[in-house]
């Protein structure tokens, strides 16, 4: 008995050594196991152990909640000035932060790579009158408030999509009636039972409910035709100035020294160009999205500006 | 694809070895904590949650099944031998089963019980395997005003049927669902009842209310009333075996109350406790033999099979609507919820391996809990000499590493014990817990389809009986609701 009440915590505290020793990065997932980030980080460096790129220990920590600010706070308050601290996080947050009035400012962190993209798709039942994205516009001109359209959170990227196409259609975007949904499969129901007119989601969400014939895509927010939807016009095709993406990036911490910040560019710029990640993508159905160090930076403080635009105009942020 | 090969695909995952294994450790798992009083499948399952999010769903619910269901045969174990319900639904057990066990006849009780439990498990398991997708079909016509409907029709006759008294129902009720709006408003984005803690925006986790409600609050009650060893046990050795004339007055006991749990399982609030009480009442009229009270073989057979049915009725409403009517459920659904998935119509359609891997999962475990339970029973019972203390110490020890292995997060601590302090002064003013988890997990879902039938409408609130799915269901909420302290007052009246 004594025996072992010795020998068990000094094991537990070998144990932690042990991990702590090996982990030579430390990555903040700020959402749930499973989700698009938990998969985004943990594949990204799967793939990189593959490649050869980089085969050190790895160290997750998950943190969800609120589009990714919880977990980014976290990541702040631990890891600034810290090499090898790197988090993942995307378009959402960026709406996250000006909704929730957090104190992250995304520009403090150190941008490492841009890395997937899924674009969105709007949709309307299968036996819905509106057949394109034209009729669509006319409906939510007439009767804003009568065209209830469905979607994912409230200031996430399908939300932002439907108020950069009314404000493209000349529709007020405060009059939008925009309904979120917990999923893609919930405001697929929405749609096909009436209770929306239309809805808003990720491709790889909506195109087997299209498949099923329960719904119609009338339009992509990708720059050209998608492979997988070749009959699915684009918004711009139908003149409608609506590109977005929901993309997926990684950060440094703030004040990461600067030799380990240009390592992690370095490396996350050879994981993009490997067949390990390609397969990744492929596998996934995401894009590749790759833009890498300052570049994502500038792209980043872009989107804030957009994204908080448009959530002012839809009268979410005061 | 036919339900049969779905059911066949299914017993291609529940088969693999490894899984095989988790349904076996959950077997035993469950029967274990069903002996021991005081602890029961809620409270498992909610502490295994934090362990299990490392394996696959599959593997994880396959083991919650085994815990399940071998706590209703655990349970009754406990209720026969030494007169103790090793949990709420052996109750009815226990009334003559103890009586038969003093008569010499404790093993002929053992095995009906036991044997009944895998013939109630059994058909229910067929119901559920044949009914669940035809109801998850009917559900992808279900408007939000519907599901609203529903929702309020849950929360009624939860807060009206649990517990002594309709307003602690009640009370319960709210008190869960004020837990459940702490967080990000979804519709609008907007924080509510986080007081500036950034914390506090991802919202209370179920898991951390689970945890304390049943392992703090339920631990610091059971130990505050267990002075000491309860009841003396009654040896089965020597005694004579399960005859052909125990079967011929079991069968149809088990039958009935296969077909009184089953039904009355799926409806939200009934619980175990009700079924049984159904059943052992049903049998008690029945009988011809006069034995009842003396130790009557149907008074065990009727509530063993009714309780074991109805443990698989509450799977019904959660698997097709995602609707917890239970304790257990909810615990279920938090367990759902760990994983990312969301129970409802679209389980069928996104994870068939899952859901049917789970459903054959049932068979077999009854099958395992079968051959656990008869031969090995006086093995279990050698876990009621554990020392208490040690235990429930053990259990709370247990209960705080696994919450603080959900996020490391001191937040979640302090709530832990702030719920778990609640919980104990709820259970010893007999507060019921079950609406307390309905709320936490149905007040969000209500809101959400409220809010949605209501913007869809813009703002009309007739759009929430317009349906006639929801003005039926609505009309028996209100019905739950009010007419029996009219009925009351119209008795006084008379």
């Amino acid at each position: 008995m004594n025996l072992k009440s010795a020998v068990l915590p000094a094991a537990l505290a070998l144990g932690l050594l042990t991990g702590a020793a090996q982990a030579q990065v430390n990555v903040m997932l700020p959402a749930g196991t499973g989700g698009g980030w938990d998969t985004t980080g943990r594949q990204a460096f799967a793939a990189m152990n593959a490649a050869g790129i980089y085969t050190g220990g790895v160290n997750f920590t998950n943190t969800g909640g609120a589009g990714g600010t919880i977990g980014l706070a976290e990541f702040l308050s631990t890891s600034t000035g810290s090499a090898d601290a790197l988090a993942v996080f995307g378009a959402i947050t960026v709406g996250a932060i000006e909704l929730n009035s957090s104190p992250i400012n995304l520009a403090e962190f150190r941008p490492v790579a841009r890395l997937t993209a899924e674009y969105l798709v709007i949709a309307v039942a299968a036996n819905s009158d509106i057949d394109t994205l034209e009729e669509l516009a006319a409906a939510l001109k007439a009767n804003p408030g009568g065209t209830p359209v469905g979607g994912g959170s409230a200031g996430g990227v399908d939300h932002i999509a439907l108020a950069l196409f009314a404000q493209a259609a000349e529709v007020p975007v405060a009059d939008l009636n925009y309904i979120p949904q917990t999923s893609g499969a919930e405001t697929v129901t929405g749609i096909v039972n009436g209770t929306l007119v239309a809805g808003i989601s990720g491709t790889s969400e909506f195109s087997q409910f299209a498949e099923q014939g329960r719904i119609k895509i009338l339009g992509v927010t990708s720059a050209e035709r998608r492979e997988s939807l070749p009959d699915v016009p684009t918004f711009a095709e139908a003149g409608y100035d609506v590109e977005l993406a929901n993309w997926r990036g990684v950060l440094a911490a703030p004040g990461a020294p600067d030799d380990n910040y240009s390592m992690w560019v370095e490396n996350f710029a050879k994981l993009a160009e490997s067949d390990a990640w390609k397969q990744v993508l492929a596998t996934q159905g995401w894009d590749d999205y790759y833009l890498g160090g300052e570049e994502f930076g500038a792209f980043i403080a872009e989107q804030t500006e957009t994204q908080g635009q448009i959530l002012r105009d839809a009268g979410l942020v005061n | 694809m036919s339900t049969f090969e779905l059911l066949m695909q299914g017993f291609g995952v529940a088969l693999q070895p490894v899984n095989l294994m988790w349904a076996l450790i959950g077997s035993v798992l469950g029967t274990a904590i069903g002996i021991l009083p005081g602890i029961g499948p809620a409270l498992t399952i909610a502490l295994l949650l934090p362990v299990t999010i490392t394996l696959a769903p599959e593997s994880a619910f396959i083991m919650f099944a085994g815990v399940l269901y071998g706590a209703m045969y655990g349970g009754s174990t406990t209720s026969i031998l030494i007169n103790t319900p090793g949990e709420a639904g052996s109750m009815m057990t226990a009334l003559e089963g103890n009586k038969m066990a003093r008569a010499g006849r404790g093993a002929a009780a053992l095995a009906t019980a036991a044997i009944g439990s895998f013939v109630a498990g059994t058909i229910a398991t067929l119901a559920l395997t044949f009914i669940a997708p035809a109801i998850a079909e009917l559900a992808f016509y279900f408007r939000p005003a519907d599901y609203f409907a529903i929702t309020v029709l849950a929360f009624c006759s939860v807060a009206v049927v649990m517990g002594r008294s309709r307003t602690r129902g009640f009370i319960s009720l709210f008190i869960g669902i004020a837990l459940g709006v702490v967080g990000i408003d979804a519709m609008a984005g907007q924080p509510r009842l986080t007081f500036g803690m950034m914390q506090l925006l991802k919202g209370i986790e179920l898991t951390v209310v689970l945890v304390s409600l049943f392992a703090v609050g339920e631990m610091l009650y059971v130990a505050s009333r267990y002075r000491s060893v309860p009841g003396t046990m009654v040896s089965i050795k020597g005694q004579s075996w399960f005859t052909r004339n125990d079967f011929k007055r079991s069968w149809a006991p088990w039958l009935r109350g296969t077909a009184i749990g089953f039904p009355l399982g799926a409806l939200p609030g009934s619980g175990s406790e009700i079924p049984t009480m159904l059943s052992y009442t049903l049998e008690r009229k029945l009988s011809r033999s006069g034995e009842f009270g003396k130790g009557a073989i149907e008074g065990v057979a009727g509530p063993e099979a009714a309780n074991n049915a109805a443990a698989a009725g509450i799977l019904v409403p959660l698997l097709t609507l995602g609707l917890p009517t239970s304790a257990t459920a909810a615990v279920l659904l938090a367990a759902f919820q760990n994983y990312g998935l969301q129970p409802g119509p679209n389980l069928f359609s996104n994870n068939p391996a899952l859901v049917w891997g789970l459903i054959a999962s049932l068979y077999i475990g009854n099958c395992m809990l079968l051959v656990l339970n008869l031969p090995l029973v006086g093995l279990w019972v050698q876990l009621l000499r554990i020392p208490r203390p040690q235990l429930y110490a053990g259990i709370l020890v247990f209960a705080m590493i696994g919450v603080w292995g959900l996020a490391q997060s001191w937040v979640d601590l302090t709530i832990m014990a702030l719920v778990g302090l609640m919980g104990y002064v709820m259970r010893v003013y007999d507060f019921p817990i079950a609406p307390v988890l309905i709320g936490l997990i149905l007040g969000p879902m209500a809101e959400g389809y409220l809010r949605t039938a209501l913007a869809a409408s813009q703002g009309n609130p007739v759009a929430l009986v317009s349906t006639p799915v929801s003005a039926t269901v609505m009309t028996i909420a209100v019905l739950i609701f009010a007419l029996p302290p009219l009925l009351k007052r119209l008795k006084a009246d008379a």
